[in-house]
């Protein structure tokens, strides 16, 4: 393992060069506003013609709207960038990166920070303070103790989903866009109440990637509500679980990905 | 001479029929997708008492599957390929080449499209058929005109694609525009949600744009949505758009490249 210092240079280095050209910046995330405001548009139009999806009301679907996309979008500006992996491989440019005395996640990781993504932050978190008080959440502890796990557990699931797709790279390299089916899709599929979906599909996005820990699960403990099939309703505080066993599975596929390597001796 | 253009479509096909793993990644991604939409859209019906619009379960599931296959040949997702070549000034190599700029990509974009419409569009569907079904009517004629609505589609998609990476004569970086256009695209063509489920206010703004004629049309053409004289009416409706866009492609082409300056020689 290398010293924390030159991560930190690097992505001292990253937001510096972010702020340098304003213009594209500025641009960049205007446009990610749009993006967050763009896949609200269907749970919008969605509730202009029905009352209820899938057993919740506009604030109560809103609410998981905004959880799956705060904490995917935290998730992209961290650690999204790792699906450039392919055009380093296709380049040759991952050998500088091995060559180097630190772990070549860590560098990878660090090579870049999205701050435009935090457009995206910004109207996850807009939609998320417009509808809390819109439900009959409590204003106590327990709601904010649940947010904040919900946050960091979600956060850590889209984290570990993103190494994982990064992992798969190393196998897919021009096929590259099927781990969208998980980052993206994984997202999607977060961002709506799992109740609507047939079970093979619910039970993919719960136990293959997890994405109902992320939103659906925690929004149903913390409205009281019952699950689709009787879950029990501890299990929307376990999303760092779910992200733990989903790291796990990660780290092993990208050490396995990492010995799978080889150099083209660019 | 005869013309060179067919023979950049097939060159156009050639092209993309190369990526045999990044067309069945992008199948596979387009199938997850259609798998959710089609619970959010059955879903949707189910709780507005089992039709919203004229469309029911069956109707649903088909829009959302139908969209997700014709996505790739449509090509909803803006691309920067062209933007890239102005802000490297390869273009200049392009604008010296023999034959008009806009109509050879344009043969390269259909010979794209032709490619994608049976690798990227079999997989959804299948997936559909065996999972929630498909609602298609069983006319040729339909389908005939169906063919000719996407490839109108293709052609729109096209040119308003075209459209934006020109814009790169006067911004260079045009990350942030590309990423504008495919969000509100995916809005308005459909592709998210029918457009005919818009609340008025956007239904207006989206009818006052092409891209409902990039998806919406064929999609309604291909479904027995709309058939014969009111399929006629779209086709003309998407007959305009085309002749709109390519217009205007021609008009900021032709100001874009009097501005180019290519460095070096």
């Amino acid at each position: 393992m290398g010293e924390p210092s030159p991560y930190r240079a690097v992505l001292a280095s990253r937001v510096r060069a972010q702020f340098s050209y304003r213009v594209s910046f500025a641009s960049d995330v205007v446009a990610n506003v749009a993006v967050g405001v763009s896949e609200f548009a269907v749970v919008y139009v969605v509730f202009s013609r029905v009352d209820t999806l899938g057993g919740l009301d506009v604030w109560q679907a809103a609410l998981v709207f905004a959880l799956a996309n705060l904490t995917f979008a935290l998730a992209d500006l961290a650690v999204g960038h790792l699906d450039r992996l392919p055009r380093h491989l296709r380049a040759g440019t991952l050998d500088a990166f091995l060559l180097r005395p630190a772990s070549l996640l860590g560098q990878l990781a660090t090579s870049e920070v999205s701050l435009k993504r935090l457009g995206r932050v910004g109207v996850a978190l807009a939609v998320l303070v417009v509808a809390l008080p819109r439900t009959d959440a409590p204003a106590d502890l327990r709601t904010a103790a649940l947010l904040v796990t919900a946050t960091v557990g979600g956060t850590a699931v889209f984290a570990a989903v993103f190494v994982l797709a990064g992992a798969l790279q190393f196998w897919l390299v021009e096929g590259a866009e099927a781990v969208n089916s998980i980052t993206y899709g994984g997202s999607n599929a977060a961002s709506y109440p799992a109740s609507v979906f047939p079970d093979p599909l619910r039970w993919a996005f719960t136990y293959v990637v997890p994405a109902t820990f992320v939103a659906y699960l925690p929004v149903l403990t913390l409205l009281g509500l019952p699950g689709p099939a009787g879950s029990p309703s501890w299990l929307g505080w376990c999303s760092p679980a779910a992200a733990l066993v989903v790291a796990g599975v990660a780290g092993l596929a990208w050490r396995a990905g990492v010995r799978y390597y080889t150099g083209a001796g660019s | 001479m005869p013309t060179p253009y067919p023979a950049l479509l097939v060159a156009g096909f050639r092209r993309f029929s190369t990526y045999r793993a990044a067309t069945a990644a992008g199948a596979l991604t387009n199938t997850v997708f259609g798998a959710v939409k089609a619970a959010v859209l059955v879903g949707t019906v189910a709780a507005a008492g089992g039709s919203v619009s004229g469309y029911g379960a069956a109707q649903a599931a088909t829009f959302a599957w139908v969209t997700q296959a014709l996505l790739a040949p449509v090509a909803v997702f803006a691309d920067d390929e062209l933007a890239q070549r102005v802000r490297t000034g390869d273009v200049a190599v392009d604008l010296a080449r023999p034959v008009d700029l806009q109509l050879a990509a344009w043969a390269d974009d259909l010979g794209r499209a032709a490619y994608t419409v049976l690798p990227r569009g079999l997989p959804p569907l299948a997936v559909g058929a065996l999972t929630t079904g498909l609602a298609l009517p069983g006319r040729v004629d339909g389908y005939l005109l169906a063919v000719v609505a996407l490839a109108l589609g293709v052609s729109i998609s096209f040119g308003c694609r075209h459209l934006v990476n020109l814009s790169a004569f006067w911004l260079t970086d045009v990350r942030g525009l590309t990423t504008l256009y495919t969000v509100v695209a995916t809005v308005l063509t459909g592709l998210s949600v029918p457009v005919g489920w818009f609340p008025p206010w956007l239904a207006v703004l989206a009818a006052a744009t092409p891209f409902p004629s990039m998806l919406q049309a064929p999609v309604d053409v291909l479904t027995g949505r709309v058939a014969g004289a009111e399929a006629l009416r779209v086709l003309a409706t998407q007959v305009a758009w085309l002749g709109a866009v390519l217009l205007l492609g021609r008009v900021v082409l032709a100001r874009g490249s009097r501005r180019l300056v290519v460095q070096g020689g």
